[in-house]
């Protein structure tokens, strides 16, 4: 699995973001070089929330990272709004990104713990000069309403003094604050519990709503997906496995490594155990991917084929796009 | 049915800058012997606490404790540290949450997982090695012998709690703490590492207390719940029957919470509102009332008890679900 091909890109005006045949290769030591995404495609449409789940080490975050340009990518567009991020100058890159916005996995870590969350929400800002002083405290008040934290209470404190969940609303107030476009959250919920996990989802939701946001979403829990996204990705190895809109995907996974994934979710009701066979093993080493098709190793439906073929993404149902030679059917 | 374990009235206190801090209030649990025991609550609930004080860790000059620990017949809380450390290995062994710390990053695998070994079984350092190997075949680690002589920061998550596994299980413990040990690792590696952790406890006839705050984890691997609010236990009862049938109105709305694959696509997830009360204050009502949807003046004047279903079911709630209010 794990193929390429661009069967899956829409090719409408309506994208807000296109990535064509993006690579990312990090040099490590002599000779050796880590493929982390390998020719990859895709694009997001305006108001859409695109998930890309994989499990750790598949490429999806060096994938967000190389979408905002940190660090560019090797080869391969990233066409924002209408221009391509990987030729722009530095300058009107800056300016860019204020419309493109990450949320980072670990909100405590993610937020400086010397500065009060005023300064946190006002540093964007005021870097870009949004208005006179009172201007801006309207502004900030009127965010931290938004994502469900009273000013009066949060304006002075510092991040160490919050919990988890409340770390991550002021991240994302924070990252609402130059009203950007584009929104790209890299595991957002994954450090959370249960429990909060479900109300930061539901923010970001209705954030979404309120403020016309694109939204890519990057997570290895299929479960959490399943809420948020209007079209999923499934990522092995630095590359594209399946794309599909989130019903058919978790109805009928056509990719081998979807299934899998599907499969490990655990299930909240002791009378209702899978007895599905488990994916062993862990991914093999970005830096000598497999032969052919790159889940291989790992799949029980592999043939011959797989390794010399690398198999291309084909429709296999309206909208459902997958890269295998022996897909389920 | 005999306990292995046995904790009777344990209450855990810790003196602190903002008054005194209870973290564990009046918990009675039993873990019988060859069973699995799910501990399940949030972020501060008091679940670590109560294990680290089940084993007879937490003997600091701040730490306020009562209550009774009988572990194999011999009381923990009447012994000193010493003598409990002795217990340690062959009696009972921990994993975990986070298995990139919790290895000594410069000490390479070999000597870490034998050192139980040669301490408290005696091997010399040859058959303790030999053994090491043995050990991390156990847990499906391939190419053991070369893993080794490899340090923590070589491996990946999953493989490094394989290496804690192999260390908690070469004395063959007769009962494993399993603190959260895959709330760290992805969801694959998450299915592995259950999955061995259940064909372990079967052909070591090892009993378990698996603490998580994911109720997906406790279905399929544990004969009893506990489920446990602002330090204490507020439900308990066979995983079966908990599922089937629930009383306390926190326990259904952790489970409601949960994003599942079978949710529809874009649809509003339940949630808890509000969060944990301050520990330092409890409170008199109910701990849970302000963010019960069921609550009434009573709940939040009054604090109710354990109470018990002739089928053993305990919840500690004043209108429990499924009881005419």
């Amino acid at each position: 699995m794990a193929g390429s091909g661009t069967a899956h890109m829409r090719n409408t005006v309506d994208a807000v973001l296109t990535v064509r045949d993006l690579t990312v290769e990090f040099r490590t030591g002599r000779d050796k070089v880590v493929r982390a995404v390998s020719g990859l495609s895709f694009d997001v449409i305006k108001g859409e929330t695109l998930a890309i789940v994989g499990e750790s080490g598949c490429g999806k975050t060096t994938l967000a990272r190389a979408v905002l340009q940190l660090p560019p990518p090797n080869s391969g567009e990233v066409v924002f709004d209408g221009t391509d991020l990987t030729t722009l100058p530095k300058e009107n890159l800056r300016s860019a990104r204020t419309s493109m916005q990450m949320i980072f996995q670990d909100p405590i870590s993610s937020l400086d713990p010397r500065m009060t969350v005023q300064q946190l929400i006002d540093e964007p800002l005021e870097i870009w000069g949004r208005g006179d002083r009172a201007e801006r405290a309207e502004r900030i008040n009127n965010l931290l309403n938004n994502v469900g934290l009273d000013p009066e209470l949060v304006l002075n404190r510092r991040s160490y003094e919050f919990s988890g969940g409340q770390c991550q609303r002021i991240s994302i107030a924070r990252a609402l604050a130059l009203d950007p476009r584009m929104l790209i959250c890299d595991e957002p919920v994954s450090a959370l519990d249960v429990s909060i996990q479900a109300q930061i989802l539901n923010l970001l939701q209705d954030m979404k709503d309120r403020f016309g946001l694109t939204m890519i979403f990057i997570s290895h829990d299929l479960a959490v997906v399943k809420a948020v996204s209007n079209r999923v990705i499934v990522m092995y190895l630095g590359k594209i496995c399946e794309v599909a809109p989130p019903e058919t995907l978790y109805a009928k996974p056509a990719h081998h490594y979807t299934k899998a994934l599907l499969d490990s979710v655990p299930v909240a009701d002791p009378t209702r155990q899978r007895k599905a066979t488990l994916l062993q093993g862990e991914p093999p080493s970005p830096m000598n991917p497999p032969t052919g098709c790159r889940f291989r190793t790992r799949c029980n439906a592999a043939s011959a084929m797989c390794a010399e073929q690398e198999p291309q993404l084909r429709e296999v149902a309206p909208g459902q796009f997958v890269a295998c030679h022996h897909p389920i059917s | 049915m005999s306990s292995l374990l046995s904790v009777k009235g344990m209450n855990i206190n810790f003196d602190t800058s903002r008054g005194l801090l209870e973290a564990v209030r009046n918990v009675d649990l039993e873990i019988p012997a060859g069973m699995s025991v799910g501990v399940v609550g949030e972020s501060g609930s008091g679940k670590t606490v109560m294990c680290r004080a089940a084993m007879g860790l937490l003997q600091g000059s701040n730490v306020k404790r009562s209550g009774k620990v009988v572990f194999d017949g011999r009381e923990l809380t009447a012994m000193s540290k010493s003598e409990v450390r002795e217990q340690f290995g062959s009696g009972m062994a921990m994993i975990f949450q986070d298995p990139m710390t919790a290895l000594n990053p410069v000490r390479r695998i070999g000597s870490q997982v034998s050192e139980g070994l040669r301490v408290r079984l005696g091997m010399s350092k040859k058959d303790a090695l030999a053994r090491s190997k043995e050990l991390l075949e156990l847990v499906r680690i391939p190419n053991a012998a070369a893993v080794l002589k490899l340090f923590p920061f070589q491996l990946s998550g999953g493989m490094r709690q394989r290496v804690m596994i192999a260390i908690a299980i070469s004395c063959s413990p007769k009962l494993l703490f399993a603190d959260e040990p895959t709330t760290a690792l992805d969801v694959t590696v998450q299915a592995q590492i259950l999955q061995l952790l259940r064909e372990l406890r079967e052909d070591l006839k090892m009993s378990m207390v698996l603490v998580t705050h994911d109720l997906g984890v406790v279905a399929g691997n544990t004969d009893y719940v506990a489920v446990m609010y602002a330090g204490e236990v507020v439900e308990f009862a066979e995983t079966k029957k908990l599922f089937a049938d629930m009383r306390m109105p926190y326990t259904e709305a952790l489970l409601e919470s949960i994003p599942t694959i079978d949710q529809k696509s874009g649809a509003r997830l339940a949630v808890i509102a509000g969060r944990l009360p301050d520990p330092t204050d409890r409170g008199a009502g109910c701990s849970f009332a302000p963010r019960c949807k069921y609550a009434q003046d009573k709940c939040r004047n009054e604090h109710p008890e354990l109470k018990q279903d002739p089928d053993g079911h305990l919840y500690r709630c004043w209108f429990p679900i499924g009881e005419a209010k």
